[in-house]
């Protein structure tokens, strides 16, 4: 199932589709290793309810919620699932 | 800089560049031990430091690189490593880069690294924090990484100092042979692409003048390609370079390419091949037990508050007994200087001008001290960006960036540490627009103005709303006034002045580590020298400058001398202080406070105010001294002074009206909440903006914000007739 990082469950992994948004923005994703094909993992939430706390390659970062939604993932767990 | 050494410019400069977080400034502090000068690159208000580095064959001077995962950028600031290594600031072209790498983060970093690789800069690969690496099971084979990259590699620990004589053989080897730190790139782009990077390769290379490093041209090519788009703040892309640029991607954009992942893509795509990447023993590392807690939603909060409140009280109790101490130390000086040089001009300005000077700089130090070694701790242990996750939903809200905090909060201390302390922040713009609202911020010289002012004109046992002490509930809102204040002009300030690109959050939240003492005290010294040689010199001179205007011309009408001759010394001493209060008042400050009197008549203020704003300009609390000149009772006052606040309440207008009302004393402390009275805290943003500029717009928008709200506070309360 196709959804983005900011709405997949806590601590499951997802593999990238796709990265859109903001040109300077997505570049900086791609380049810290946001690619299609990469595992991506979302570990936390904010207290306050924004940043989320997201796991690639090994690497702790922090985006906000309005700005995950630019990386469409595939939920790998909900793929198996529905088959 | 008197302190740092002369320049050499015979010496060959290697650049010390990578990705933050990699203990890239640790490795700086090995290398060059504590001889670094600070400086700035060319055209931007980014730091740089420099420093000497003895190998065998020599010294040579190594330039730390700001961090950065990439080359590519979009701002002059962004822009800073690139033209750094390339040699393009107009500055010396480093002979080798030595790149830092997170030995646990490998594959990330190697992507910064392919960029030299590609670009034929002669490199040397320190796989740093290897003592980490190897503990987690992840340590990478350097022979391996050499073998794959075609590149000299050292694995090193700046922490231990493992593999640092290694590494100065390899960087020894490439300064003498550069083609050993050069290697064929054997990543490829997709054919479109190539034809592409030919086209702008040669464009570049007419333009610039690299036509005997090709290699040079391509990567500058890729570069422009990655980087240059409509409204980006780069300096020095040539015209023509841009319309290619554009001409290119809207091309690739109608063929359905992607240039920037094609690029991107390829690079990771080869990386990701080598199958260098070891994963850690454990799944759950050290960090995860810990963010656990630390980014809890209940835990993690109240570990936040606890830490923010350590520093809080560092800075404001803490340092306290070292300010007093070299408050005595400095008065000593004072007393001593007056016991030996006979009494007149030249005692009064070596003690009121020039010790009294020294003292107001210095004063400073254990602050600037506490907040800095803080602040190191907080940045080295990785803790400063969970600061920053955790507060942003807040801080955004007003366009602050959440690294903002702990500049903010240190501005309840003092204005002149806080402002020093935005530079944890990367971006220019949220630098300046954190510098531009810290001090409204409520900090403790304004405490002993609003303590002499509500203990004179509040009542005791007056309540607030029948349950709250009066007095009580003005100090608390004075605080929140303040704050709200604060955040409402980042609110204003960050939508109009300093607008700015929206720049979406993007976070790393590194490991944590332990922090290196030895950086730690160097920031730490770095920092107090800086502040003491740079804003300190401002400091002086106004000290200097204010002195003369508060004692010049010593015109009195009274012969005080033949009243005090065979007088018992009780009324010696009224007769110094009447002596002081009118020498204060016909000084040319004083005759400025007179002058200024319409303009602060209609916020309840009288011309002895006046003089008070002018003397208090050399600090807040120094207005408490100053009006117990202007009234006669002596220098010696304080907030807590009787006689002062005595004084205060029998203060009449010519009409027989007091002066200082409920009314004027609230009007006078949102005057003191909301005005830039401080010339240290001007002296300090000098310092940090690199420019007067911007000092001369924070004193005059606080200025006019103090003057309005006063005004309204003033009037509008004499309109509800409570005046």
């Amino acid at each position: 199932m196709s959804t983005t990082l900011a709405h997949l469950p806590l601590g499951r992994p997802a593999r990238i589709e796709s990265v859109a948004g903001e040109r300077a923005f997505r570049r900086r994703l791609l380049e810290l290793g946001f690619l299609p094909g990469v595992e991506v993992t979302l570990v936390g939430v904010a207290p306050l309810g924004d940043p989320l706390e997201i796991e690639v390659r090994g690497c702790r970062f922090s985006l906000r919620k309005a700005e995950a939604e630019v990386i469409a993932v595939e939920d790998a767990s909900t793929v198996m699932a529905a088959k | 800089m008197s302190a740092a050494p002369a320049r050499s410019p015979a010496l060959p400069r290697v650049a010390l560049a990578g990705n933050p977080n990699t203990g890239k400034t640790s490795l700086f502090n090995r290398l060059t031990g504590s001889n670094a000068r600070v400086g700035n690159y060319p055209g931007v208000t980014v730091e740089r430091e420099i420093g000497r580095w003895a190998l065998d064959v020599g010294p040579v001077e190594v330039m730390d690189v700001p961090g950065a995962y990439s080359l590519a950028s979009r701002s002059a600031e962004e822009q800073v490593a690139m033209r750094a290594i390339f040699g393009l600031d107009g500055e010396v072209r480093p002979s080798a880069v030595i790149v830092v790498i997170d030995a646990t983060q490998l594959v990330r970093n190697l992507y910064f690294a392919l960029q030299l690789i590609e670009a034929g800069v002669p490199i040397v690969l320190a796989l740093n924090l290897m003592d980490i690496a190897r503990a987690q099971g992840q340590a990478p084979d350097p022979v391996r990484v050499s073998d794959a990259l075609g590149v000299p590699v050292v694995g090193v620990s700046a922490n231990t100092g493992e593999g640092l004589p290694a590494l100065a053989a390899a960087v020894s080897r490439v300064l003498a042979t550069p083609d050993e730190g050069r290697a064929r790139p054997m990543w490829r782009y997709p054919h479109a692409l190539e034809k592409d990077l030919g086209r702008l390769s040669t464009l570049v290379t007419s333009t610039d003048g690299s036509a005997d490093r090709p290699r040079e041209a391509r990567a500058l090519a890729i570069w422009a390609l990655l980087s240059v788009e409509d409204g980006d703040e780069l300096i020095d892309v040539p015209g023509a370079v841009r319309q290619e640029v554009a001409t290119l991607r809207a091309a690739a954009t109608a063929q359905g390419r992607d240039l920037d992942a094609e690029i991107i893509g390829a690079r990771y795509q080869w990386l990701d091949g080598l199958g260098l990447a070891r994963s850690p023993d454990s799944t759950v590392s050290f960090t995860d037990k810990v963010d656990r807690w630390l980014l809890h939603p209940v835990f993690g909060l109240a570990a936040f508050l606890l830490v923010m409140g350590v520093l809080f009280q560092a800075l404001f109790a803490w340092s306290d007994p070292f300010i007093g101490l070299i408050e005595s130390g400095f008065s000593w000086l004072g007393e001593s200087t007056r016991a030996v040089v006979p009494p007149g001009l030249v005692a009064d300005f070596l003690v009121d001008g020039l010790i009294n000077g020294f003292g107001s700089v210095l004063v400073f130090l254990p602050q600037i001290l506490m907040l800095f070694a803080m602040l190191g701790f907080l940045e080295d242990s990785g803790y400063m960006a969970r600061v920053a996750y955790l507060v942003d939903r807040g801080m955004k809200a007003v366009g602050l960036h959440g690294r903002a905090f702990v500049p903010m909060l240190s501005g309840y201390a003092c204005a002149v540490p806080a402002i020093m302390a935005t530079r944890t922040l990367e971006r220019r713009r949220d630098r300046l627009l954190t510098m531009m609202v810290v001090p409204l911020m409520s900090c403790s010289a304004r405490l002993p103005v609003y303590t002499l002012i509500i203990a004179s004109l509040f009542p005791v046992n007056g309540r607030f709303l029948w349950v709250f002490p009066v007095q009580g509930a003005m100090m608390v809102f004075m605080y929140v006034f303040s704050t709200l204040m604060a955040l409402i002009a980042a609110a204003v300030l960050g939508k109009t002045l300093l607008r700015g690109p929206k720049v979406p959050l993007l976070l790393e939240l590194p490991p944590y580590r332990l922090p290196s003492w030895s950086s730690v005290f160097r920031q730490m010294w770095l920092r107090a020298r800086m502040f003491v040689t740079e804003a300190g010199t401002v400091i002086l001179g106004c000290t200097v400058v204010l002195w003369v205007l508060l004692s010049f011309p010593k015109e009195t009408l009274k012969d005080y001398d033949a009243l005090r001759a065979g007088a018992s010394d009780e009324v010696v001493a009224t007769l110094d202080a009447e002596e002081d209060g009118e020498l204060l008042r016909n000084s040319y400050g004083g005759r400025l406070g007179q002058a200024i009197e319409p303009l602060i008549a209609p916020l309840g203020f009288d011309w002895k105010i006046g003089v008070g704003l002018v003397g208090a300009f050399a600090a807040r609390e120094v207005f408490v001294s100053t009006m117990g000149v202007v009234y006669g009772i002596g220098s010696d006052t304080d907030e807590q002074s009787l006689p002062l606040r005595d004084r205060i309440r029998a203060e009449r207008h010519p009409d027989g009206s007091a002066i200082y009302t409920p009314l004027t004393g609230l009007s006078l402390m949102v005057f003191f909440a909301l005005s830039a009275q401080c010339m240290s805290t001007l002296a300090v943003v000098k310092r940090e903006s690199r420019s007067w500029r911007w000092p001369m717009f924070l004193f005059a928008y606080m200025t006019v914000l103090a003057w309005v709200a006063s005004f309204v506070v003033y009037q509008g309360g004499r309109a509800l007739g409570l005046g």
